[in-house]
């Protein structure tokens, strides 16, 4: 049944890949559910299968074994109700900013007239602070202002849940704080269900509901679940501040330095692993 | 101070010189036959001062008889990429279309138009359409070509795209594949140009149409070689020319 709880579960994921020496199974068994409204981040060393269970969520691949229920119903391919922002923009280059996010408007909203679509975008648009760059193409945007864009065409497929996968990985440190802003400022107005791959810890903490940190591949899973219960609207400057901040940061980093190549047994069920429920929700691992 | 544009001006120059400097001796040593520079230019003069004088079906002024080839080769040129541009969106988006018919392409491309002008007259009877058959299909294959390798090279990234947006099979063409294989289609058609451009000589010399290369082959029949060489540079020309014009296009489509 559906609740608030487990708007989004991922139940036993498997993810194998063909390679000359037999199957590859880089993800088995990976187990989360999401709360509506909830923030996740994912985070684990490099390779570890975090953009494998991302794109399997997105539904650009196909899971060899489990199931992911989104909203209940079960994924099946990709589509407009779930926001991608890719690590590259991936802006179209031959259309303008607003033309980018109008190709995703016209898709969830075919019906509405031109004029309402046009303003769909262009409200998302200056959202992501993109006001007077409108009519831009990608090549006159600088790389944080694309992946402004690429932000803006995800709020604006008002989708299900939100997946990111390392947004700002390309982006240079200073850049990286200011779209980790405009992020948080842009999702906090609309509470969407998010799960986000990142490798930075400041990032997830300063994001995210809960963190879940992977362990290593090959086989790698859900090792560890940290909750973050910073009340929100967050601020960086007064979070970094609270001990509290630092227990956590410290928490994720330990896992990362000793823990992240120990297979857990048995998936973390203790009071740690409970989520930091967003908007009143609870859920349950 | 302004620097002597040594590169691109002076040594063209010079290789000009050393070809014309070559011709001069050869005319007038081993080849007694070769019209000098100067003979050319006396006999060639009517033609090009008067460009698109009409004195008769096989002697009118040379930007005239330009005209009539370029209508021809646009024809053909026009069939193949109708033709082409979507043949290779087909083997450029199905693996097993390529495997099926690389083979026979590869086959195909290094037939000479000396070869298929007489299976289009076979085919269609009339000269214009036979000359049509050849030139479309020897100039297809880089529009081919290029086309499918264009399709094959559209970034996982912009596909992705139009998975998540879940765009339409016509959407995820016109708005993503087209616009991402069109500066690879561009060289294809500039490059199809050239060869359409080619062919055309050849397939007047063969039909006897009125044209750059059916002048050449009258005049080499009424031994007035001095319109050899008119011709042949005025194909060299406008060959040129459209090179440059379609690159200058083509540029455009990779920029943007
Ligand atoms: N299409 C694929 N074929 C084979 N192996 C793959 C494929 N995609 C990813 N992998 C492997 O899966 C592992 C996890 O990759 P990925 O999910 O991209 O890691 P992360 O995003 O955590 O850095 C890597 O070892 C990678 O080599
Ligand atoms: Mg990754």
């Amino acid at each position: 049944m559906l609740t608030d709880s487990n708007y989004l579960e991922i139940w036993n994921l498997t993810k194998s890949f063909p390679t000359p020496k037999g199957p590859a199974t880089v993800v088995k068994g990976f187990q989360l559910n999401v709360a509506r409204g909830e923030f996740v981040s994912l985070i684990g060393h490099s390779g570890c299968g975090k953009s494998t269970v991302l794109s399997m969520i997105a539904g650009l691949s196909e899971p060899t074994s489990g199931g992911i229920i989104l909203a209940g119903r079960e994924i099946d391919g990709a589509g407009p109700d779930r926001g991608v922002v890719f690590q590259a923009p991936c802006l179209l280059p031959w259309m303008t900013a607003f033309d980018n996010v109008l190709l995703g408007v016209q898709q969830v909203k075919p019906d509405a007239s031109r004029a309402e679509q046009g303003d769909i975008v262009k409200h998302y648009l200056e959202l992501v602070g993109l006001a007077d760059a409108i009519h831009k193409r990608p090549a006159e945007l600088s790389g944080g202002m694309r992946q402004r864009v690429g932000i803006a065409r995800a709020f604006a497929l008002s989708p299900k849940m939100l997946l990111l996968d390392e947004p700002f990985g390309m982006l240079d440190a200073l850049t990286r704080l200011e779209l980790q802003e405009v992020l948080l400022e842009v999702w906090s107005q609309h509470q969407m269900t998010a799960v986000m791959v990142t490798h930075d810890v400041d990032e997830a903490v300063l994001l995210s509901d809960r963190v879940v940190m992977m362990t290593n591949g090959p086989e790698a899973q859900v090792g560890e679940i940290v909750k973050v219960p910073f009340a929100r609207p967050r601020d960086r400057i007064h979070l970094m501040e609270t001990t509290a901040y630092e227990d956590v940061r410290d928490e994720l980093l330990s896992f990362l330095e000793e823990r992240a190549h120990i297979k857990p047994s048995i998936p973390t069920t203790d009071e740690d692993a409970r989520p930091a429920p967003a908007a009143g929700s609870t859920v349950s691992c | 101070m302004k620097r002597f544009p040594f590169d691109w001006l002076a040594l063209p120059l010079v290789g000009l010189i050393a070809v014309g400097l070559l011709w001069v001796i050869s005319c007038s040593t081993w080849a007694p036959n070769l019209p000098s520079p100067v003979k050319t230019w006396e006999m060639s003069r009517p033609y090009i001062v008067e460009p698109f004088a009409k004195r008769g079906e096989l002697d009118q002024g040379v930007l005239r008889f330009t005209w009539y080839s370029l209508i021809l080769v646009s024809k053909g040129y026009f069939i193949a990429i109708l033709i082409g541009t979507p043949l290779g969106f087909l083997l450029g988006s199905s693996k097993t279309l390529t495997m099926m018919f690389d083979p026979i392409i590869q086959f195909l491309k290094p037939v000479s138009p000396l070869a298929w002008l007489p299976l289009g007259l076979v085919l269609f009877g009339k000269s214009e359409p036979a000359a049509l058959f050849t030139i479309a299909l020897c100039s297809m294959w880089p529009t081919v070509v290029n086309t499918a390798v264009g399709v094959r090279a559209v970034p996982q990234d912009y596909l992705n795209v139009a998975r998540v947006l879940k765009l339409s099979k016509f959407k995820t063409l016109t708005k993503v594949l087209f616009p991402a294989t069109l500066p690879y289609m561009f060289t294809g058609f500039r490059l199809s140009l050239g060869i359409a451009w080619l062919v055309i000589v050849a397939c007047e010399m063969l039909i006897g149409t009125p044209g750059v290369g059916g002048f050449l082959w009258q005049e080499y029949n009424s031994l007035i070689y001095e319109h050899i060489i008119l011709c042949i540079l005025t194909i060299g020309c406008v060959g040129f020319i459209l090179d440059r014009l379609m690159g200058i296009v083509e540029r455009r489509f990779a920029a943007a």
